[in-house]
């Protein structure tokens, strides 16, 4: 375990903005496709 | 015309232009696939002549000198063969490090300076934790010395 | 079934990102932005994997005539698109940091945008033609011929000078990665799998619907003149 603290693993080393705009685009998309899926029962 | 004949016009003008959309993307392409060149084309005379290009391969030790102004920076470009001097102004990307892999976009200056107007890290294809990495650093040193 | 797949996908997504986040160390050069490989690898490989499934399953429908693999390519395609927006949007949050620029027109950079446009430009031609088995056909070439793409993409940083580093996973050599940050990659790399054939089995099954639906009220509207 890397993370001293929560806010430290958000901070992901100063690479927060990065890492986490990626991990949070990758999850929208994913959640926009489902709900066209839903949509179109 | 029957319409099967029709049909095959049809799917015989789709491929046509296909092959005509392809061949200009791959005619694009060409022109970027050589991202950069390494200083030993460099001295060939082997680069584009008067415009900008790029160039590739590791920042040389020790090489790394900033200049009065704390902005701009001198570096030489080695492909273990040849060295480019190179010159830029402006914010190194935080992978940047002698002994690392760099790609410089800019152009040759008369006195033989690659002065950069952009300066892009390029890292390998490696993933370890930092221990690690030390580990593999001290295993070399002692290597080099009893050689 | 769709949801057995959901469900492995679901398992596969927590235990990777577990590993990925809390398991795997920092990496000596890149620090903690390296922790995007977690979703960018697996969304690139996927990108290109279901290309050439797509490609198959159209070449099938094109060949032997059968409808249900023209369906199957039909459906694979916006999934195929969202992973290589993904594989793109996630290198660009990482070349920014590492490269320091979000964009470079290197090779493979390039070749991917292009996977980009034969997705949209697949499902583009299939939206444009009304008759679906027309529509089928018509797909199903530019399927093919934009499969030369998919090894110009995979190779294009052994064949040409790229900023994209070379592969860290591949059949040749072994991996050079630590192992906790390999388990953490392959792991998520399963997710994205399941996780496609779930959304595709579902897509499918809608495709289906609509075709029969559109089919019999078609064959009804002729009857009634």
């Amino acid at each position: 375990m890397q993370w001293e603290s929560i806010s430290d693993f958000f901070a992901m080393g100063g690479y927060g903005l990065y890492v986490w705009g990626s991990y949070i685009v990758a999850a929208l998309c994913i959640v926009i496709e489902l709900l066209d899926l839903w949509k179109k029962r | 015309m029957k319409p099967r004949h029709k049909r095959l016009l049809l799917v015989v003008v789709a491929l046509a232009l296909l092959g005509l959309g392809a061949t200009f993307v791959l005619k694009a392409f060409r022109s970027n696939l050589v991202f950069f060149y390494t200083p030993t084309e460099v001295f060939a005379g082997q680069v584009p002549q008067g415009q900008a290009f790029r160039i590739g391969g590791m920042v040389l030790e020790d090489s790394l000198k900033r200049k009065d102004d704390g902005v701009t920076v001198r570096f030489a470009v080695t492909d273990s063969i040849e060295n480019v001097p190179v010159q830029f102004t402006g914010i190194l990307p935080d992978l940047f490090q002698e002994g690392k892999g760099v790609v410089a976009q800019g152009r040759m200056d008369p006195q033989g300076v690659f002065v950069a107007d952009q300066v892009l890290a390029k890292h390998d294809e490696n993933y370890m934790p930092p221990e690690a990495a030390e580990a593999l650093e001290r295993a070399r040193k002692i290597k080099m010395e009893s050689e | 079934m769709a949801v057995f797949f959901f469900l492995l996908a679901s398992i596969l997504t927590v235990w990777g990102l577990y590993v990925g986040f809390f398991v795997a160390p920092t990496d000596f050069q890149q620090g903690e932005s390296y922790r995007i490989i977690f979703i960018h690898v697996p969304a690139a490989w996927m990108s290109m994997l279901i290309y050439l499934i797509m490609s198959f399953w159209a070449a099938i429908g094109l060949i032997m005539n059968t409808r249900l693999s023209s369906m199957m390519a039909h459906a694979l395609a916006p999934t195929g698109a969202l992973m290589t927006f993904i594989a793109l949007w996630t290198g660009a949050f990482w070349g920014r940091p590492t490269w320091g620029a979000w964009w470079v027109w290197d090779a493979r950079l390039t070749s991917e945008l292009i996977l980009l446009f034969l997705y949209i430009g697949y499902m583009a031609l299939r939206a444009s033609i009304e008759d679906p088995r027309r529509a089928d056909r018509a797909s199903a070439i530019l399927a093919l011929v934009g499969i030369v793409n998919v090894p110009i993409i995979y190779f294009s940083v052994q064949w040409w000078n790229t900023l994209h580093q070379g592969a860290s996973v591949s059949l040749t050599k072994s991996p050079s990665m630590a192992t906790s940050m390999l388990t953490g990659m392959l792991v998520m790399a399963l997710a994205f799998w399941m996780y496609s054939i779930a959304v595709s089995l579902i897509r499918v099954r809608r495709i289906i619907r609509d075709r029969e639906a559109n089919a019999a009220w078609l064959s009804d509207s002729s009857g009634v003149q």
